[in-house]
């Protein structure tokens, strides 16, 4: 018995294999569509502008008080806010905790959303029920103020706590969607071939199940980025969230209560943060929406 | 067979389907009543366990600030918590829940910690009538606008519009439900001054009657037209898209040929037929969105200052007033609830198949 598990493990390069030529593939479906691909650059753009950005332009923190609200020039390509200080500067640094908390939400809610969706599928019976039942249940429960009243009793001053509760609390939209898909997989045949080889629960849903439904998996991972970014920033831009660094959520919230409602220069300060917001969402929504209508051939029948 | 035998048959074989009809309405409707009921249950309980073992738990720090900021001693800010929570904090914790429990099922939510002698009951009645209002009425604009547009969108496919009406959607389904709300202050109130957006803020006026008068409805429209114009934006997008390929798949479908080729008149085919059937899909979509677009109405109200009850759970979880944080949250997740209720309701008339069967 041992033996014949052998035969059926892979060596690792050839799992690297495996892995670059899901990428391909992966690559080559966003392609096919051209809204898509405009959004996977535009996410890839915000990506590199986050972590390479931040080395080549320095944060700028001096209040220069002859400098404030200075319209875009090439200076200050942005304008500059109310202390007088560089808003592209702030653009360019306040990325990087968006992207980390949507980021960490997406892996652990599409964690928890693919562990329990396919052992509920797979188990099935009493115990599916009760979690399809549980997650039902969950969906009607209005998970933005649940946020915000979470927010009242939790200092949510870490980010990795943040990403770990937002995700807890969207996990059962991605739960469901994963129990359908299994759903439909697990009467394969190769997965009743791994059933039949007694390969473990393990096994069957990380080797044989996870990598049939990867793309899948990336557009629920998209989906939760972009609630993730939403939550996130709305907490922020409420002042539930105690974070002082500099970070777009930040920038919209001091905009906010620093200018935007009484001086009318304050209007690149204001527009950065929320365009690089929504920008990076409609990206985000872009190219996800383009993955679904790969996947779903009814969808395509409306573009 | 006799011809009065065929008409008896007739009559009780039509009686039997009526009576099915109702089994299978009732029945469904007690599945959903149950489940809406046990919903509540759930989020209650979900509540009361969060603020007694939360790591912060707002008792003791309620106690705590009892103790430091007024001097009480600590049997008199525990008696001070106990009264306003309405807890008995020494006993067990079954016997608390319990104690919850009868105190909720009386309307008793408890009282304000910031405000005493204020129930929440009352914060409940004199603010969420507003969100009710503003929130409904947008929701029920940006559904039958999207819907209408959606349709266009779908007869009229060939035309230059539909690739910018689909934009417009695509755009508007995904950016933030803030962002619109600061857009429209930004530049309707503070760049081009087309609108008064300070003397806007509040619900109403203060100072105007309160009734069926012509100044006060104008008054309560005017104070909640940008909130209103936040909502059908930020919805009208998904509305209309889900609409446009609904109603491109039942363009397709055989009964609508089978009308065409009865000589139906368009304009009945269009309502009656195509328009009743892609709309179907989209009464589900709109029990779960009503959700998020309640959650939504914390950064909405804020946004415009707009006293409704989003903007006092606001104030409250700022205040750290737990009673009405706990209240307000409990009457948000209940309209929800209520409001899927309500669609699932609107869905089983419009739908012969649950009607009969009892099913989704």
């Amino acid at each position: 018995m041992r033996q014949t598990v052998s035969l059926y493990q892979r060596s690792g390069v050839e799992r690297v294999k495996n892995l670059l030529r899901g990428i391909g593939s992966f690559l080559r479906l966003i392609a096919s569509n051209r809204v898509g691909l405009l959004g996977f650059i535009i996410v890839i753009f915000f990506i590199l502008l986050s972590t390479v950005g931040p080395r080549l332009v320095p944060l700028d923190t001096k209040t220069k008080v002859a400098q404030i609200y200075v319209p875009p020039s090439w200076e200050h390509p942005l304008g500059t806010d109310h202390q007088g200080r560089d808003v592209w500067s702030q653009i360019v640094h306040g990325g990087k905790d968006i992207l980390y908390v949507a980021f960490l939400t997406g892996l652990i809610s599409t964690f928890i959303g693919v562990f329990f969706g396919s052992l509920s599928a797979i188990i099935g019976g009493g115990f599916d029920s009760l979690m399809t039942t549980l997650a039902d249940i969950w969906l009607t429960i209005p998970q933005f103020p649940l946020l915000a009243v979470l927010a009242g009793f939790i200092k949510l001053d870490s980010l990795s706590l943040l990403a770990l509760i937002l995700a807890v609390l969207g996990w059962a939209g991605l739960f469901r969607a994963v129990r359908a898909q299994v759903f439909s997989l697990k009467e394969r045949d190769y997965v009743e071939a791994a059933h039949a080889l007694d390969l473990g629960l393990g096994h069957i849903i990380f080797s044989e199940i996870l990598p049939n439904m990867m793309s899948y998996i990336a557009i629920s991972f998209t989906f939760a980025m972009t609630s993730a970014i939403y939550a996130q920033t709305s907490l922020v831009f409420l002042g539930l969230v105690p974070i002082s660094t500099s970070n777009w959520g930040v920038m919209i919230s001091l905009a906010w209560t620093r200018g935007a409602i009484f001086f009318r220069d304050s209007i690149y300060y204001i527009m950065s943060p929320i365009l690089a917001i929504a920008l990076l969402q409609l990206a985000l929504v872009w190219m996800s929406r383009s993955l679904e209508a790969v996947f779903n051939p009814r969808l395509r029948v409306g573009e | 067979m006799t011809a009065d035998a065929v008409r008896r048959n007739a009559a009780s074989a039509t009686r039997g389907i009526v009576r099915s009809i109702n089994r299978g309405i009732s029945h469904y409707l007690f599945r959903r009543l149950f489940k809406a009921v046990f919903t509540i249950f759930f989020v209650t309980t979900l509540i009361f366990f969060i603020i007694r073992l939360m790591p912060s738990n707002p008792i003791e720090v309620y106690i705590n600030e009892l103790i430091v900021q007024y001097s009480f001693t600590y049997e008199d800010a525990r008696n001070q918590a106990a009264s306003l929570f309405a807890i008995d904090l020494d006993a067990p914790m079954h016997i608390q829940y319990l104690d919850y429990f009868s105190h909720l099922l009386r309307g008793d939510l408890g009282t304000s910690l910031r405000s005493p002698g204020t129930t929440v009951l009352s914060v409940i009645a004199k603010f969420l009538p507003w969100t009710l209002f503003s929130l409904g009425t947008g929701l029920l604009i940006s559904f039958t606008l999207g819907i209408s547009l959606g349709m266009v969108m779908a007869y009229k496919r060939e035309s230059f519009l539909e690739p910018i009406l689909a934009g417009i959607g695509s755009i508007l389904s995904s950016v933030p439900n803030y962002v619109i709300g600061i857009l429209l202050v930004v530049f309707l109130g503070v760049r081009w001054e087309l609108v008064p957006i300070s003397q806007m803020r509040g619900s109403m006026t203060p100072g105007i009657q309160p009734g069926l008068n012509p100044t006060f409805v104008a008054d309560i429209f005017f104070h909640a037209a940008l909130p209103i114009a936040t909502y059908v934006l930020t919805t009208i997008g998904g509305w209309m898209l889900s609409m446009k390929s609904s109603t491109i798949g039942t363009l397709g479908e055989d009964y609508v040929s089978v009308a065409r080729a009865r000589g139906l008149p368009e304009a009945r085919i269009t309502t009656a037929y195509v328009g009743r059937n892609a709309a179907l899909p989209l009464f589900t979509q709109l029990a779960i969105s009503i959700g998020f677009v309640v959650g939504g109405s914390i950064l909405i109200e804020q946004i415009f200052v707009y006293q409704g009850i989003g903007y006092q759970l606001l104030v409250a979880i700022s205040n750290r007033d737990y009673p009405v944080m706990q209240g307000i949250f409990l009457i948000i997740t209940a309209s929800v609830i209520a409001s899927n209720f309500l669609a699932d309701f609107l869905y089983s008339r419009l739908d012969p198949r649950v009607r009969i069967t009892g099913r989704e």
